[in-house]
């Protein structure tokens, strides 16, 4: 199912300074024509259908189109990536449509603070199991 | 043909960069995550650096980048020795039992740092039934890190089966990414470091130390974005770049081709980066073949534990239950039959579609009819109803979370899950040691096992048979099932040890055995390779002289998929095809020579490939080296199509001479810790 980018809603991130889909997808298959200015797909028959270009993308300019070796044509599914939920558009070949909303992430983004209220490494236990902030289970 | 070398004739060079770390995070998955987030708090006071090299973008890189809708590993209120004896049954008898219990006993403090920092996770209503993250939130239900005990945190999670607990992880990765780049900040900020994460930047290879024997320098890689060639020295690596993908054929060959259970960008870098060094290996033989909703590759776990649906043939027989199958199994495979591990039961899910009764049929719409036979008993009607309902967002949630894919075949075949079964299907092969899978390499102990052979530990924890390389995750062989927050409890054992390492040998000054110039031309010969030839045909990707990567890719896929036990000839090999497929492989071998890239995309996909090529190479050496079918369901070894527990109840072990292209193998005794 891979990623195809709309024309007419791709600037190719002119405002930003990297283009997001390029930036975010794993396997690198997002490239940018510079002489259009826009996005796409460069090796479609390597795409994992992750979504994180569909997510990210600014200007919703990315959709998903089943993958044309067994996908029959006429289905979609959409998502709406919030700060803390995500909402999906289901749409069936035969028209009918399911709408969901799951909770992304209990925290702002970029709030994390990895140590905080953790205590220091006490390097008298670096051989041993357990963590600077955890002591192992026991049997 | 004549060998060619790349001396910068027709391909630019590169500029180099060379950056000095102590510590090298290759990969940047859920195992280099935790790996940075324990190691620089250790690291920070002693002024030590961390690098985290990642192929693509952190936040959303390695297995868990879709998302996931369970955590598979968290012991809660359970027995780790519990744990223990299921991964053991599970791979069939053979696992590290020092490994996998020291897992075990670290894994759930992950597991409560991702609610933390913002992953919801379900929790158990005062009713009985299940609230996701916000709903638990709302509730005012507790934080696990802050219920009084196991015993009360195991009453709270909801469990999808004894090991799993339900989550809502569509951001799994970007929230446990967030906590790892923070504390790459902090370190950078604790050693002055002008960078020490670096994005879209491929390792190539290893570098081993000149003066040192068996001792890890550096590592070598190139930028994907820009004409650049990075050069990383450090004092210990962790190699976790995850398992491998896509070496044998998939069953979708067209554009489904990327559409893989696992994910289509691991591409077994770790394998075989660790064995060019001279890594010791474990286990290659085991692969796991995930029998998963055909085409899709939606997740089956949910359906089987969480909404107990019924799997069987397409008369509605359960195939794990037919008679006639278990004799025959039991005559080949003895008493691994009655434990019906995931192996077992895809050995009889085949026999079925083999004896013309596919396809297999997971009875989704019977779970859904009966659970909600139960709603309405419990609740009346209306909240009957409306508990279906929610039922219902839950089944689909699954897929969207983590296979939004399959949430797309369903919808463009008109197939409603409460309404008609879906088929599954035993997929094509993969290599990993995170998932159900257990290869990869040896790896040093714990140590404070009782019963553990003192020669499992020969120092640091996850610590490789080469001094100063860490593995975790999917490269640490024989103890499979850690999943996603096992990998990253591992990473931060490995991460802690490598520490210790550092500071162990803290006048450790490593320097490069080979000469890095050398190494500069061999990541970009693909480059020279192209500029060289590419206007002698008029179609640059048909010409004589090389072989672009894609295709490189196919004929391994062949060559696996044929000889090596792929989905054409139902998982089966032998000796003879084995030997075969090698002959072939050599020859492919040869032509990596010739690869050719265009442009710096494509320069990646013939190291990825590559890589790949020397991954499946030690797959099929070590399923000839052993004479049984240890995993029937995974592979079939046809002229040893039996389980034989005298003479292979043992790990085997391998060690590649990059010098002189020679594999050595070794039985090492199987030691049984836990009863």
């Amino acid at each position: 199912m891979p990623s195809f980018v709309i024309a007419e809603k791709c600037d190719g991130c002119k405002a930003q300074d990297k283009t997001a889909c390029q930036y975010i997808c794993p396997h690198d298959l997002m490239a940018l024509d510079r002489e259009k200015m826009k996005a796409y797909n460069q090796e479609p028959e390597q795409c994992w259908e992750c979504y994180n270009c569909v997510k990210i993308c600014p200007q919703q300019a990315i959709e998903v189109r089943g993958y044309a070796d067994y996908i029959p044509l006429g289905g979609n599914v959409i998502p709406l990536r919030g700060t803390d939920s995500i909402m999906w558009t289901i749409k069936f070949r035969n028209g009918a449509l399911k709408r969901f909303k799951f909770p992304i992430r209990t925290t702002p983004e970029g709030s994390i603070d990895p140590y905080k209220g953790l205590p220091e490494p006490d390097y008298s236990k670096i051989k041993q199991p357990g963590y600077f902030n955890y002591e192992a289970k026991k049997a | 043909m004549e060998k060619e070398t790349c001396t910068f004739s027709y391909c630019a060079r590169p500029e180099v960069v060379e950056h000095e770390t102590d510590f090298l995070l290759v990969g940047g998955g859920m195992a280099a995550c935790g790996a940075a987030f324990e190691a620089a708090r250790w690291a920070n006071p002693k002024k030590l650096r961390i690098t985290m090299v990642d192929k693509a973008a952190t936040d959303r890189s390695g297995a868990v980048a879709m998302g996931l809708s369970a955590i598979n590993t968290y012991m809660g209120g359970n027995d780790i020795k519990d744990y223990v004896k299921y991964v053991r049954n599970d791979l069939m008898g053979i696992i590290r039992e020092d490994l996998v219990f020291d897992l075990g006993r670290h894994v759930d403090n992950s597991v409560h740092l991702f609610e933390e920092w913002g992953l919801p996770v379900w929790k158990k209503g005062d009713d009985g039934f299940s609230l996701d993250g916000f709903q638990a939130k709302d509730a005012g239900k507790p934080l696990l890190k802050d219920v009084k005990d196991d015993a009360e945190r195991e009453k709270v999670v909801v469990r999808s089966g004894k090991w799993q607990i339900m989550i809502n992880g569509e951001s799994y990765k970007v929230i446990v990414a967030e906590a790892a780049k923070k504390a790459l900040e902090y370190n950078r900020q604790a050693t002055g470091v002008e960078q020490n994460h670096f994005e879209r930047v491929f390792i190539t290879r290893l570098l081993l130390d000149a003066n040192k024997p068996n001792t890890i320098s550096g590592a070598i890689g190139f930028s994907v974005r820009e004409n650049k060639v990075y050069i990383f020295k450090a004092k210990a690596i962790l190699l976790v770049p995850g398992g491998c993908v896509n070496v044998f054929r998939p069953r979708s060959i067209g554009e489904g081709m990327g559409r893989t259970w696992f994910p289509v960008w691991n591409a077994g870098s770790g394998y075989a980066m660790g064995s060019q060094v001279g890594a010791e290996l474990t286990l290659m033989e085991n692969r796991f073949v995930p029998a998963r909703f055909k085409d899709g590759y939606g997740p089956v776990g949910a359906w089987f534990l969480f909404f107990k649906a019924k799997a069987t043939d397409s008369y509605g027989d359960d195939y794990c239950a037919n008679q006639e199958y278990i004799a025959d199994a039991k005559k080949k495979y003895g008493k691994y039959v009655d434990v019906m591990g995931t192996t077992i039961r895809n050995h009889f899910m085949m026999e079925a579609m083999l004896k013309g009764k596919g396809p297999i049929l997971m009875r989704t719409h019977e779970a859904m009819a009966a659970i909600g036979q139960t709603f309405k008993e419990k609740l009346g009607e209306k909240e009957g109803a409306k508990k279906l309902k929610h039922l219902e967002a839950e089944a689909w949630e699954d897929f969207l979370d983590m296979t939004i894919g399959q949430a797309g075949m369903w919808a463009a075949n008109n197939i409603e899950p409460d309404k008609v079964p879906s088929e599954i299907i035993p997929s094509e092969p993969y290599l990993l040691g995170s998932h159900a899978g257990c290869a990869g390499f040896w790896v040093s102990g714990p140590g404070d096992i009782a019963g553990a052979p003192a020669e499992w530990s020969w120092g640091y924890n996850r610590m490789s048979t080469v001094n100063g390389l860490f593995m975790a995750g999917d490269t640490v062989g024989a103890s499979g099932h850690k999943f996603s927050s096992g990998s990253h409890a591992e990473g931060r054992i490995a991460g802690k040890s490598a520490i210790a390492y550092i500071l162990d040998n803290a006048g450790f000054n490593p320097a490069f055995k080979e000469k890095v110039d050398d190494v500069v031309a061999e990541i970009y010969q693909p480059y020279e390779v192209y500029e060289k030839y590419k206007t002698y045909s008029t179609a640059p990707n048909v010409n004589p002289n090389y072989i672009k990567p894609d295709m490189f890719q196919k004929r391994l896929m062949k060559i696996a998929d044929e000889y090596f036990g792929g989905v054409s000839t139902w998982f089966k090999t032998s000796k003879t095809m084995i030997e075969e497929g090698l002959k072939r492989l050599e020859l492919l071998k040869e032509d990596s020579n010739r690869l050719a890239a265009s442009n710096l995309h494509e320069l990646l996909r013939c190291w990825e490939n590559y890589h790949r090529t020397l991954t499946a190479e030690a797959h099929a050496r070590h399923i000839l080296f052993r004479e049984e079918s240890r995993y029937p369901g995974y592979y079939y070894r046809s002229d040893k199509d039996f389980i034989d527990d005298d003479n292979w109840k043992c790990f085997t072990n391998s060690k590649y001479d990059a010098a002189t292209g020679k594999w050595e193998f070794k039985k090492v005794p199987y030691v049984q810790i836990y009863p």
